[in-house]
Order: structure tokens, then sequence, then C-alpha cells
């Protein structure tokens, strides 16, 4: 008995060592190009290019991450990275705050057409916006909107449909009962929305927040088409021409910045971790 | 006006009590209210913008000067003459029906081995998951760019492996540039991954244990249990990710440029080259109208397909 005991006891024991050898292998496999890409932030010039799999500089070149912060054409990377965190701070604030309220719309009161008008919303998730590109731009252009945030930033104050439907997966979550001893305690729908709703949705505003925040940092073709003057730029644009194959010199400068302009993201991964599985768990957001 | 919102209130969508007695107009001012920043977001950016472009699709017009009134020109000139809409056509199904299911394939795969209670698989997760935070940001395209390029990390690795002699060009070569990019696709299977695995915690452990006194093994569990009950967010993640797919931008106007010799030439690429380059606006709406066309007919074709490959709990039932 004792003697099959410790045979099984082996068996799995080898069994949870294959598994997690197998895991890890394929971890590193997944984790090398992330690796590399910092490794190489850190290498010399001549070491880029010779052994250029290496995860080891032979000296931390910190000077890549200086030289790079200078940026081009008479602005640093500190004027796009300012950018960026305005554009990527107002927009998100903007599109989580306007979808909150058109959420509690759809979910908490009846209006005239509500149906209809909900059922053109769920369409318009299914309606990617780079079908739009072309009028969108020939409107903004109409309106003299080119070269200016307001193409990127007004939007935003519209709401996001992806981001309306996970706050109103929420919602539907809070007890009725809620809303109505409001009601009788003296609170219109306004206050309800304020007093019950908002202190009760805040999982969803901050999962969305975080989600808002990635795709107006990581947004590109956006700035591509509507930005034309350098101290416009955010991160992402800056960096596509500061990577640019035709003019690049100082290789490390460049894997530098591309590694600078990744640190906020992991900074709110790491901070946010389990908003952002729950928000992708619950709606199927894209990551 | 109002008699419809009566109507409406009667149905038995509607959930909420009315509170105010008569004035049904309350709730109508207050929803609208609620409402207004989408409504008028999808009239304004949405709807008029549609329209706008099914209209500049039958026009020429350069944005200096007003829109010329072509009728089907640019429409016939597309699907007779155009071979660059016909390759990014190819290019674009190619990539699309490569790239998502080979990554809807590793979600799953990893999904399942980290769906086992053992210890460090929450670490696991949360490690497969980064390629896909860094998503769609230029950093990442860079990095591919550099990892794939003559001088790049794989090139290297493989000649001190002795695979190759020389380095390749895979970015430059056109039997390899579109995979580069299918294989940037298929590193980012974090989110579909994290859907999986919410999906696989919500079958019951008792079928496990049911099939397991059956004497299944872990093959026939997972292709009669876990597989099955998984279709409709395999179903979910594919018309979702078939989309994106189609949609593919950033990365490939970074990483290829649509070279070499227009080999990675995906759709909306080809759609940006006619909008921002050539400044053909009406041409490129009407290409932009194709797309919105094949994106909604297959959507409805994966729809119409999933009654015979997705499982749904209740209709067993009865």
């Amino acid at each position: 008995m004792s003697v099959a005991m410790s045979a099984k006891g082996r068996r799995d024991l080898v069994r949870t060592a294959l598994y997690h050898g197998f895991i890890i292998t394929l971890g590193l496999v997944t984790f090398y190009p992330v690796l590399w890409l910092v490794a190489s932030s850190f290498k010399g010039h001549a070491e880029i290019f010779q052994n250029a799999h290496s995860l080891i500089p032979s000296r931390l070149h910190w000077e890549n991450y200086v030289q790079g912060w200078q940026g081009f054409g008479r602005y640093t990377f500190a004027t796009f990275f300012r950018n960026s965190f305005i554009i990527a701070t107002v927009s998100t604030v903007a599109q989580v705050a306007s979808s909150a309220l058109v959420a509690y719309g759809f979910a908490r009161v009846n209006f005239f057409a509500k149906k209809f008008l909900f059922t053109c919303m769920i369409l318009t998730m299914l309606i990617p916006g780079q079908v739009l590109m072309i009028p969108q731009y020939v409107l903004f252009n109409y309106l003299g909107w080119v070269n200016t945030w307001k193409p990127l930033l007004v939007p935003a104050f519209f709401g996001t449909p992806f981001f309306i439907f996970l706050i109103m997966q929420f919602i539907r979550g809070i007890p009725i009962e809620l809303d109505e001893s409001a009601k009788i305690d003296g609170c219109g729908k306004f206050g309800v929305f304020f007093h019950i709703i908002l202190p009760n949705i805040q999982p969803a505003l901050i999962t969305a927040s975080i989600f808002a925040f990635y795709w107006t940092w990581d947004d590109f073709l956006g700035p591509l088409i509507y930005l034309q003057s350098t101290h416009l730029y955010p991160v992402s644009l800056a960096l596509r021409l500061f990577s640019d194959p035709a003019a690049v010199t100082n290789w490390g400068a460049m894997f530098a910045m591309s590694v600078a302009s990744l640190i906020p993201v992991f900074i709110l991964f790491m901070a946010f971790q389990k908003y952002l599985v729950e928000g992708i768990s619950t709606t199927g957001l894209k990551g | 006006m109002a008699a419809a919102s009566k109507a409406l209130s009667k149905s038995p969508a509607a959930r909420m009590p009315r509170t105010r007695g008569k004035i049904g107009n309350y709730d109508n001012v207050v929803g609208y209210i609620c409402i207004a920043p989408w409504l008028i977001g999808f009239l304004g950016v949405t709807l008029v913008p549609m329209l706008l472009s099914l209209y500049l699709s039958f026009t020429r017009y350069d944005i200096l000067s007003p829109p010329q009134w072509v009728g089907f020109f640019n429409y016939e000139d597309m699907f007779l003459y155009d071979r660059l809409f016909r390759q990014s056509l190819k290019v674009t199904f190619k990539y699309a029906f490569t790239s998502v299911p080979l990554r809807l394939l590793f979600a799953l795969f990893l999904a399942v081995l980290l769906s086992q209670k053992r210890r460090g698989v929450g670490f696991y997760r949360a490690l497969f998951y980064v390629p896909s935070v860094f998503g769609a940001s230029i950093a990442v395209a860079v990095m591919w760019r550099q990892l794939f390029g003559v001088n790049g990390a794989l090139n290297s690795i493989l000649l001190s492996l002795g695979v190759i002699d020389e380095p390749y060009g895979w970015l430059t070569s056109p039997n390899t540039a579109l995979w580069t990019l299918v294989a940037l696709a298929v590193w980012q299977f974090g989110s579909p991954m994290l859907i999986f695995l919410a999906g696989l915690k919500q079958i019951p452990q008792s079928l496990y244990e049911a099939a397991m006194i059956d004497g299944a093994s872990n093959v026939q569990r997972f292709f009669r249990i876990t597989l099955p009950l998984l279709t409709p967010i395999i179903f979910f993640n594919f018309v979702v990710q078939m989309i994106n797919g189609f949609m593919m931008f950033t990365q490939a106007f970074v990483i290829t440029g649509g070279g070499p010799h227009n080999h990675t030439l995906l759709y909306i690429l080809y759609v940006f080259r006619n909008g921002f380059t050539y400044y053909q606006m009406g041409y490129a709406s009407a290409l932009a109208w194709v797309l919105l066309v094949i994106v909604g007919i297959l959507t409805a074709i994966i729809f119409k397909t999933s009654s015979y490959w997705v499982f749904y709990e209740t209709k067993e039932d009865a």
C-alpha cells in the first residue's frame, strides 16, 4: 500500500515538474521579445547588431536614454510625453464620465424609442473606427480642426459604446430597491445616479478608465491623420518618426524611447491587473 | 410621442415602474439628457459621416476642390481594373484567416493549461498577458521590425544555431513578410486566453467528476465536455477577432508599410494610402464601404453557421 502511494506521489511530482517546465519554457519564448527590447535599449551601438539576440548588454548604456530623450526637430520627448498624458487623461475622463451617464440612461430610465436607440448603439460597436476615418477627416477638416487635438478629444465626450455596455452590465447588478428607497428619500433620477449608482459602479469605472487610457495612449492612426506640427505629437506618433528606418542613426536611443513609451502602460498593468482581468473576462474587450 | 412612450412602458421590456403618475415626460426628459452625449456622437461622428462617405464614394474628391459626381465610376474602377484592390483583399483574407484561428488555438491551449489548480498559475497568466497589454503600441511594432530585421535577433539566433548560413530578410521577402505580421498577432494571444479562462471557470466541476466515474480519459473529457461548452465563447471571440483582423493597420504600417511589392498591403493600409497619400477621398470612401459590406457579410455568415457548431446548453435540454 505504502509503496503504491509513493509511486503515485513520484508520478505526481514528475507531472508537476513537466507542467511547470513546459509552461516556463513557453513563457520564456513568449517573453523573450520584451526582454530583448529592454536589453537592446541598454546596448552600445556595435552590440545591437553583433550578437543581436543576446539579452545581456556588456554594460548599461544609460546614455541611450539621455540621447533619446533629446527627441527631434527642436522638441524633446518631454513634450511628447506631456502631450500624450494630456490627451490620454482628458480623453479617458471624458469617455468614462459620459459613458456612465449614458449607461444609466439605458439601464434605469424608460424613454421614447429606447429599444431602437439601444440597438443602434450595439450596432455601432460592430462598426470599426477605421471605416469612418475618411468621412470624419472630411468633416473635421471642414470644421478647421485639422492640426489640433480636437478630433482626438471631442469624440471622447460622446461616450464609447464598449464602455457604455460594460457599465450597463454593472448597473443591472445593483438591486432596484436601492433606487426605490432613494426615491422615497426624495431623490430625483439624477440624485439616484449620483448617490446610488455612481458609488456602486466603481470597479466598472476603473476597468473602463484603464482601457480608455491604453487605447488613447496607443492610438496612432488618429494623430497620424490629424496632427502635422511636431509640438502637438503624442509619443506614439513621435516614436514612429523617431524610429523611421530611413532616418535612424542612433539605434540604442530608438530602443530606449520605445521602452520609455511602454513604462506608463506597464505601471498601470501592475497596479490594476485585477480590474483588467475582470474587465476582459466579463465583456470580452479586446486588450 | 406620449402614446408611444405609454406603449413602451407597457411592454415587458420596460422594467422601471412609473413613479411620477402620468408625467411620462419626466422620464423622457431625463432619459434623453442621459443619453444625449451618445446620441449627439452617434449622429455627428457616426451616422452623418457614414452617409457622407456613401455620397463621397460616388464622387471624385481631393479635399481642395468640391466633390464631383462620377456615379458608379469608383466602384467600376475598383472591381474591374484595380489590381491593388484585389491584392489587398487577398492579403487581408490570408492574414485574417490564418492569424485569427492560430491566435485562438494558442489562447485555448494555454487557457486549458492554466485553468488547472496549481501553484503559480496566477503568475503565469499575468506573464502570458503582458504581450497583449502592450497591444497596438508603436513600441511593439518597432520591436517586431527589429526582431525580424536582417540584423535582428531572429537571424542572430538562427545563425548561431547553424540553421541558416547568411541573414535572411524576413520582412523584405515576399514569402515571409506577411507571416511576421501573423506571428505578431499570434504572440498577442493574451486577451482571448483570459476570456477562455473565464469560460472554463463556468463549466460545472460535477460534469468532469461524472465523466471520471465513467472512465473518460483527459482527451475525451476535453473533446466531450470542455470544447462543446466553450463553443459560445469561441464563437464570440471568433467574430470579434475577425473584425479586428480586417481592421489591422498600425502594426503593418510600421513593420512592413505594405511591402515588399504590396505583399503585406492590408486593406486599411490601402484605404489610408488612397485617402491620405493620393488624396482620392472619393475612391477611399468607396473602398471603405466595400470593406464594411464584406465584414458585414462575413459576420452574418459566422452567425448563420453558428447553429451548426455552437452548443447552447438550453437547446440540449429541450
